[in-house]
């Protein structure tokens, strides 16, 4: 192959990556948005996901297709209900303290780790994509999944977009999130709005984690990669502005791709990283972020 | 006051000193990995428990010492102090380096750009892997480990020397801590840990006193990342990565943050309760979580900060 046939690849790659990273970054951005906290265990959620999307395609009958919608209910319902559990029992206790947060899902990470190592053991397991269209290009065939993949990641992030601009829902979450005081003061139970983005946060990286698992493999620590580009894509966007993550994401994920495709992905993610520094030399606020009140 | 204090703590390194005639050989050998790891724990502590800024990236700047040890040993083929001089040199650079950059961010962004600055020196480690030997690591060999101070010849394959090495080196680690932390500097890091704000409108410079703790505490890593580098002759890419971040916090936590000696009792309680659970399970990660999550829930000020509230309140 030329150059450009090898670009036009970088780029198919690179627009998928940035589809995946806002998708796993997503819910972190709206948790860290609504919560000011960082939940460290979102990476294991992610992986759980990816678990739960293998484990149902083992116990359904039925071809991928169905095991995939399967899926798409299980894992968010699940994971949801650890997430609630883990806010129950841990986030409340600990009032939202932002350090005590993070340590204490770091913890939850280590754990739930090793569970997944001890339930599932330690090998790759490959998930198959629901189904399976090449688009022919002149030089070369693409993954006709992957490309779903794209279109249900916009999908899903204009639904996020338009929950939060536009729905009474939204509103209250802005307004928790403005001032969690004030919101308590006029009657918004600020508990209760807590508890459901945790949730809905969880619920999202699960799903994103079935729709990603067939273009990677489901592994016990696969949830270390979406955890930090995730969190380059939230820092550089600025944390808690979903426009921002979203834009970050994609600049994110092209140049992933194609530093990934004409160097190695290790390069690709000291580069993003790198790339962190640089924002936060700039603008420590982020991108797209306001600076604290 | 002030008598009591440095009593209990010269008290504790006599101690330390007078454990090897009792230990056995195992116990030695675990002993002085923990003297080793405390230095590293009690750096943390500077940063963390007084000036408070939690770092989740702190196996950037052991890793620095380890390899920078390992490399100028092996394929710099130095002396070994000249190894470990030089691996702290580069540790306090890097920190410095590091701490201007990484200081920019605050509050949870400070923790979120610490592990990602240190998992990106962590595959920059992998993608050298010419040079580190990536996750293998770097084996440093006997002859590179002999050297000769004053005319008499030193062999860090000697287990008791390297004990009581390790000893000497935590024992400088207390005291430097301790005098850091009754001196001015260490009550700015406090005040700067209590209210920021405030104290910058005092006068202080608190930019400024932020990065100080951050190279102390960067510094006192490298310095421990190196003494382990050539103490048990190995680099590996795992003593850089995360989990090696998350260790010198837990360590701090259960052992009690911004106490001079609860690091020391948290790495070696935890070590020894990693250690006695290996015999029956495999499990150590899970344990590890597990204490993690039930320090913040019931014990956010650790061992010897309990004790300090409830019955030593000179405690430093």
């Amino acid at each position: 192959m030329s150059f450009f046939p090898h670009l036009l690849l970088a780029l198919l790659e690179g627009t998928v990556a940035a589809a995946v990273l806002a998708l796993s970054a997503l819910g972190l951005s709206l948790v860290f948005g609504v919560m000011r906290v960082v939940n460290v265990a979102h990476g294991e959620f992610f992986m759980l996901g990816a678990m739960l999307a293998w484990w149902t395609a083992r116990m359904m009958p039925g071809g991928p297709l169905v095991d995939f919608v399967a899926a798409l209910i299980v894992a968010p319902v699940a994971v949801g209900f650890i997430a609630f559990v883990t806010e129950r029992l841990l986030l409340r206790r600990i009032k939202y303290d932002p350090e005590a947060t993070i340590v204490a899902t770091i913890g939850l990470m280590f754990v739930i780790q090793q569970l997944a190592l001890t339930l599932f053991g330690a090998d790759a397991k490959p998930v198959a994509a629901p189904f399976n269209v090449r688009i022919a290009f002149p030089w070369f065939g693409f993954s006709g999944y992957k490309l779903f993949v794209v279109a249900a990641s916009a999908v899903l992030l204009l639904a996020a977009w338009w929950v939060l601009s536009r729905t009474r829902f939204g509103l209250i979450m802005r307004v928790t999130q403005y001032d969690g005081e004030m919101a308590t003061a006029f009657g918004i139970p600020v508990n209760k709005v807590y508890s459901a983005v945790f949730v809905i946060g969880a619920a999202l990286v699960a799903i994103a984690a079935v729709l990603i698992v067939p273009i990677q493999q489901a592994h016990y620590l696969m949830g270390l990669d979406p955890l930090l580009m995730s969190f380059i894509v939230v820092i550089i966007g600025g944390l808690g502005s979903i426009k921002g993550s979203v834009i970050a994401a994609v600049i994110i994920g092209l140049a992933d791709g194609i530093i990934s495709m004409f160097y190695t992905p290790t390069l690709a993610a000291i580069i993003a990283t790198l790339a962190v520094a640089l924002v936060l030399v700039a603008r420590p606020q982020g991108l797209f972020g306001v600076a604290a009140r | 006051m002030m008598a009591r204090s440095v009593i209990l703590h010269g008290a504790i390194i006599v101690a330390l000193f007078l454990l090897q005639f009792v230990a056995s050989d195992y116990m030695v050998l675990t002993l002085t990995r923990i003297m080793v790891l405390a230095v590293y724990a009690i750096g943390y502590n500077i940063l963390f428990g007084y000036a408070g800024l939690l770092s989740l990236g702190h196996a950037m700047f052991f890793g620095t010492g380890l390899y920078a040890a390992a490399l100028g040993s092996t394929l710099g083929g130095m002396p070994v102090l000249a190894a470990f001089a030089l691996a702290i040199i580069i540790g306090g650079v890097v920190s410095l380096v590091m701490g201007l950059i990484m200081l920019r961010a605050s509050g949870v962004a400070f923790m979120i750009v610490t592990l990602m600055f240190s998992q990106a020196a962590y595959l920059t480690i992998l993608y050298f892997g010419d040079y580190t030997r990536g996750d293998e690591g770097i084996v440093i060999k006997d002859t590179e480990r002999l050297f000769s101070v004053f005319g008499r010849a030193v062999d860090l394959t000697d287990p008791m020397l390297r004990y009581n090495l390790a000893a000497g080196l935590l024992a400088i680690a207390i005291i430097v801590s301790l005098v850091i932390v009754r001196s001015r500097l260490g009550h700015v890091f406090i005040a700067i840990r209590e209210n920021e704000d405030r104290t910058a409108m005092l006068g202080y410079d608190t930019g400024f006193y932020k990065l100080a703790a951050f190279v102390l505490s960067g510094t006192f890593a490298a310095t421990s990342g190196a003494a382990y580098a050539l103490m048990f002759a190995y680099a590996g890419a795992t003593l850089a990565s995360i989990q090696y971040s998350i260790h010198p916090l837990l360590w701090t936590l259960l052992g009690g943050a911004s106490t001079v000696l609860g690091p020391v009792l948290g790495t070696a309680l935890m070590f020894l309760l990693v250690d006695f659970a290996s015999s029956f399970t495999s499990a150590n990660l899970l344990m590890v979580g597990a204490v993690l999550i039930a320090l913040v829930l019931f014990f956010p000020k650790g061992i010897l900060g309990t004790v300090r509230q409830r019955l030593l309140p000179w405690l430093p």
